[in-house]
């Protein structure tokens, strides 16, 4: 099958910043598909040289097949990008806005997709509000109904809920969720990691204009995080054997290590033998926050080593 | 020229019709402005053509003044304020082609000259009679002169970064040319490095061409004039193609 989206050691250099410094990924159709990192890591220029925004020094981006460059007009077909900055042409209303975006497209008579677009994103009552009179949240809905006029099979959300209240997001996600059911290609940034953690089936993480992690998101929890059973005791101390990678927490609580449930029964015995009652008792799951910091802190070593 | 030219032309010729007040029934003042000002000041003294009045000879240069300025105003502005706000991403997302976008760009300036002269005109309508000795030569020269100025705008709005730029732009080449291309006096009467030097200004060959559409006489031969404002054309034209096609300051 086609991939809905193929990355090659693709590069892009300002000056003496790499921005992008050999990134290569493959997004297969109607996955969910997070993009991670911090701030100046890459993210944004690599979704704007999938849209042809910025032009690579080298390597290959495919969108359904078809080369940015080469076959420009069908990649761009296949593609909708929300852009991370709010903007919008304060000549025209919201109704305007999404009638032009579908001409732009060669699309006439796109009126149904477009109601249906005002509708899911509950934009219905302002659809004749002139753009510039709406609030940030309404404007950036805007920009997702634009992104969507030409229902491509790729959809490219960057930071789509930045400064954006529950409200909106949760629609947002609602639709976005029945959009990948329905067998769209989903590919998000955002710096709520428990967004990317929740909606998407793999992860790439991405430092310096690198990938330093690329995985499953069940793998990369499974691998780079711990669980912890997390338990409140009186009546000893920790017993000797279970002091290894153990923390006490500002509660009073002991933090330790455990692989599996097997762990946790071996752990309880040994709190019962030493005669501990056992006030408070849970086994915290594992967080992509953890990871992410775990994995950023590894790559700067590495970054660091390099230069 | 895909469907994406269509609605990219409609929306260029919307933005400015939306705001006409400003981008139609200004210029149709200023140009009235000169007229009457003009016209009291120097129509005792000069005739700049055998049979014309100075107020006629005035008015199909001011008109084309009008025309040439506003083309050039459309697309350089449209294309700066899509910039500097970040909704160009907007025509760069879709599929449009490099020549969507110039003719798109090119044609609603076009538009625009033609609404502000014939703004011109109708204002004029009732104080100064005129003749139209060659109504085909006068639109030709106002369709390529209009285009001639939509293209350097398109240029112009691509260079530019700011809007200092692009006044910049403006004021110290568009207006110069303009206002020196013989709206006020026939360059026969100037001395003759002058004379010489208004040739190399293209805006003249539009406005002498122009003029001759209403009164049968001109400084150059029409058709020499009309080849010469097509040739900038074709050359401006291929000049704004190459930019587009290069991605140059829109797609970095």
């Amino acid at each position: 099958m086609t991939p809905a989206v193929e990355v090659r050691d693709v590069r892009k250099r300002y000056g003496k910043l790499d921005a992008l410094d050999g990134i290569s990924l493959t997004v297969e159709p109607g996955e969910f598909f997070a993009l991670l990192g911090p701030n100046g890591a890459g993210k944004t220029t690599l979704i704007s040289a999938l849209g042809g925004l910025v032009r690579a020094d080298s390597g290959e981006l495919r969108v359904m097949g078809h080369d940015v460059i080469r076959d420009y007009r069908e990649a761009r077909r296949s593609l909708g990008i929300v852009p991370q900055e709010i903007v919008f042409d304060p000549f025209f209303s919201v109704r305007e806005t999404l009638e032009l975006q579908s001409g732009y497209f060669g699309l006439r008579g796109n009126g149904k997709w477009i109601d249906e677009l005002l509708d899911r994103l509950a934009l219905g009552p302002k659809a004749d509000a002139n753009m510039r009179s709406l609030s940030g949240g309404m404007k950036r809905r805007v920009l997702v109904a634009q992104a969507l006029v030409h229902r491509p099979p790729v959809i490219v959300l960057d930071e789509p809920t930045a400064g954006v209240d529950v409200e909106l997001r949760q629609t947002l996600w609602a639709f976005v969720r029945e959009l990948n059911a329905a067998g769209h290609a989903i590919i998000l940034t955002t710096h709520y990691l428990e967004e990317a953690q929740e909606l998407c089936s793999r992860i790439a993480m991405m430092k310096a204009g690198r990938i330093v992690a690329l995985d499953d998101t069940a793998r990369l929890l499974a691998a780079f995080s711990e669980r912890v059973l997390r338990v409140r005791f009186a009546g000893c101390e920790l017993p000797a054997a279970l002091s290894a990678g153990a923390s006490l927490d500002a509660e009073g609580a002991w933090r330790l290590p455990v692989e599996g449930a097997a762990q946790v029964e071996t752990a309880l015995a040994r709190l019962r033998e030493a005669g501990a009652r056992i006030e408070h008792l849970e086994v915290a799951e594992p967080e992509l926050e953890e990871v992410f910091v775990k994995i950023m802190a590894k790559a700067g070593d590495a970054t660091g080593a390099r230069a | 020229m895909t469907g994406g030219f269509r609605t990219l032309l409609r929306k260029e010729v919307l933005r400015f019709w939306k705001v006409s007040f400003q981008t139609v029934a200004a210029p149709v003042l200023s140009s009235l402005l000169y007229l009457v000002i003009f016209s009291h000041a120097l129509a005792a003294h000069v005739e700049a053509y055998p049979g014309v009045g100075y107020t006629q000879f005035l008015v199909p240069g001011l008109a084309m003044m009008s025309m040439l300025q506003n083309a050039f105003a459309n697309s350089s502005s449209s294309l700066i304020q899509s910039k500097i706000t970040g909704n160009i991403v907007f025509i760069l997302l879709p599929p449009l082609t490099p020549g969507d976008i110039f003719g798109a760009y090119l044609l609603a300036s076009v538009v625009r000259g033609l609404v502000v002269g014939a703004g011109v005109f109708l204002a004029v309508l009732f104080l100064v009679p005129l003749p139209l000795a060659h109504p085909l030569w006068a639109l030709a020269f106002a369709l390529v002169g209009s285009a001639l100025l939509g293209a350097l705008g398109i240029v112009a709005g691509i260079w530019a970064e700011k809007f200092d730029q692009l006044a910049a732009f403006q004021n110290f080449l568009v207006m110069p040319l303009t206002f020196l291309a013989g709206v006020f006096y026939s360059v026969k009467s100037l001395p003759p490095f002058w004379q010489a030097a208004s040739q190399l200004n293209p805006f003249f060959y539009a406005i002498d061409g122009f003029r001759y559409g209403f009164f049968g006489q001109s400084d150059v031969p029409p058709g020499t004039s009309l080849a010469i404002a097509t040739g900038t054309l074709c050359a401006l034209s291929w000049l704004t193609l190459r930019l587009l096609r290069s991605g140059y300051k829109l797609r970095s």
